[in-house]
């Protein structure tokens, strides 16, 4: 009998694409004056699913999660190539025409350090909802208890929403800049390592919301944490020196990763 | 810049004590055939004994595997070489259990007459400890190639097993004085039958750990 008739790692291969899509990036490259930070990344971003982006500091994750929200348009000298779709119009978020406040309006971002405004919590989550133009008080109220309820903070802050939100501990101070965001009922939500400065119970809390939370908004989460984007993402990109090494679904990318570099990072043998 | 971690060691020694544990399971297998073509029945006893060694190892293993597992949470290779490294603790352990069951046997074998020359068993015994040699060693070498050149082995044993049978058969058919005697030889030819299949399913645990594939269960087209 012929050793190949047995399968081989070719045959087996059942690497597949997400389906359907809430954004992607063709082609994306970016750089900071002459240095280039993101080169040629075509990624796919799964609709109600986690997208982990995983890669040594430097390697770019940040700056590819800060492209979708146009933050770097302040800064002199930077050069955006190729595209960012946000589905289901194929609106390219990096077109000249394309005004940086209304893609703001359908993304969210978490950052790292808990950044609430110095207001009280209730202005903190009403916020975006004033701006937007929402001056009813009763559905005012409503929507930031809906947004404080989706982040598991509702039970703890209710009584005291007048209070200033920088009394909450980290943790709290955390989720309360996750209903912040989902007040405005964003499409896409983009966190950037948000759980690096909790600790391991606040994580666990951000943790669990996000799996509550992908039912209803697609995410974009960076981190350092292995771990954490083996636990709560479905798809992982490995960046490396702003190029994408290799994406694939979380279970497979950790089990059977098919690039060499993305085995020595995971099991923390470079980086 | 790949870098050494002391991970590393830990996995060595723990693929070090696998190689002890199917050396000694090798062994038994060995001794066992021994003790029933030359009728040793001393020495059928000694392997009925060792047995605890190895089952005392599989214990370890399991707990090293627990401990690298709970402390160190491996990804991808490591995290296979892990997992594959307690199943195959336990295709070990179950040949060594064979090689005690084979050794009863051959003590009950040994107090009457000899039913026919020994020709069979011994082939198949040796073609079976041939597949727990090479598929420890695909292991320790993590070669899929060997591996996958086991799994084929075991049709060999099987068909060995079938003509054993069929002569034993006709020997109870043609003589009822020897039922006795040709239902534990086999027994013996059944238990060899099954370390050939233990040592296939350790030959699929190493196609796993070198190719991130389950092929357990994917039986290969038989040929016409």
């Amino acid at each position: 009998m012929d050793l190949m008739e047995l399968p081989s790692i070719e045959s087996l291969d059942d690497r597949v694409w997400p389906k359907p899509l809430k954004a992607e990036t063709k082609a994306l490259s970016f750089s900071y004056g002459s240095r280039p930070a993101l080169k040629n990344l075509s990624i796919p971003i799964a609709e109600y699913k986690i997208t982990a982006l995983i890669g040594p500091s430097g390697c770019g994750k940040s700056t590819f999660l800060r492209c979708f929200n146009r933050m770097h348009d302040l800064y002199p000298g930077i050069r955006y190539e190729g595209e960012i779709l946000l589905y289901p119009d194929s609106r390219n978020i990096l077109a000249r025409e394309v005004d940086p406040i209304e893609v703001r309006m359908r993304l969210a971002m978490v950052f790292q350090k808990p950044n609430p405004f110095p207001k009280s919590i209730y202005e903190n989550v009403a916020y975006g909802l004033k701006v937007r133009g929402l001056t009813d008080r009763r559905a005012l109220e409503e929507k930031v208890e809906q947004a404080l309820r989706s982040a598991a903070l509702w039970e703890e802050v209710k009584d005291r929403l007048s209070a200033q939100a920088t009394s909450l501990s980290g943790g709290q101070q955390q989720r309360l800049c996750l209903a912040r965001a989902l007040a405005t009922d964003p499409e896409l939500l983009l966190l950037d390592e948000p759980t690096s400065a909790l600790d391991p119970i606040a994580t666990t809390n951000i943790e669990e919301l996000l799996l509550d939370l992908k039912q209803r908004v697609t995410i974009l989460i960076v981190t350092h944490n292995m771990q954490q984007a083996a636990r709560v993402s479905d798809w992982t990109a490995f960046m490396y020196l702003g190029e994408l090494v290799e994406f694939g679904l979380t279970k497979q990318l950790f089990t059977n990763p098919s690039k060499k570099q993305t085995e020595d990072y995971i099991t923390g043998r470079f980086g | 810049m790949v870098q050494q971690r002391h991970f590393d060691e830990e996995l060595a020694e723990l693929k070090t004590k696998l190689a002890r544990m199917a050396g000694l399971a090798e062994d038994q297998i060995d001794k066992a055939l021994t003790s029933l073509v030359t009728r040793d029945s001393a020495l059928a006893c000694r392997v009925i004994d060792r047995d605890h060694k190895v089952n005392a190892l599989d214990v370890e293993i399991e707990e090293t595997c627990i401990e690298l597992l709970a402390l160190h949470q491996p990804a991808a290779r490591d995290l296979r070489l892990v997992t594959t490294a307690m199943k195959l603790s336990t295709e070990l352990e179950r040949i060594s259990d064979l090689a005690e069951s084979i050794c009863e046997r051959a003590i009950e074998l040994n107090e009457v007459p000899q039913l026919k020359p020994y020709i069979d068993i011994p082939r198949m015994g040796h073609l079976a400890r041939v597949m727990v040699k090479e598929s420890i060693d695909a292991f320790v070498k993590e070669d899929a190639k060997l591996a996958r050149k086991v799994v084929m082995d075991d049709d060999f044993v099987d068909d060995l097993m079938e003509q054993l049978f069929r002569e034993l058969l006709s020997f109870m058919v043609e003589n009822p004085q020897t039922i006795s005697r040709a239902i534990r030889l086999s027994f013996i030819a059944k238990s060899l039958e099954r370390v050939a299949d233990h040592a296939t399913n350790i030959a699929e645990l190493v196609v796993y750990l070198v190719e991130g594939k389950i092929i357990r269960h994917t039986s290969p087209p038989v040929p016409s």
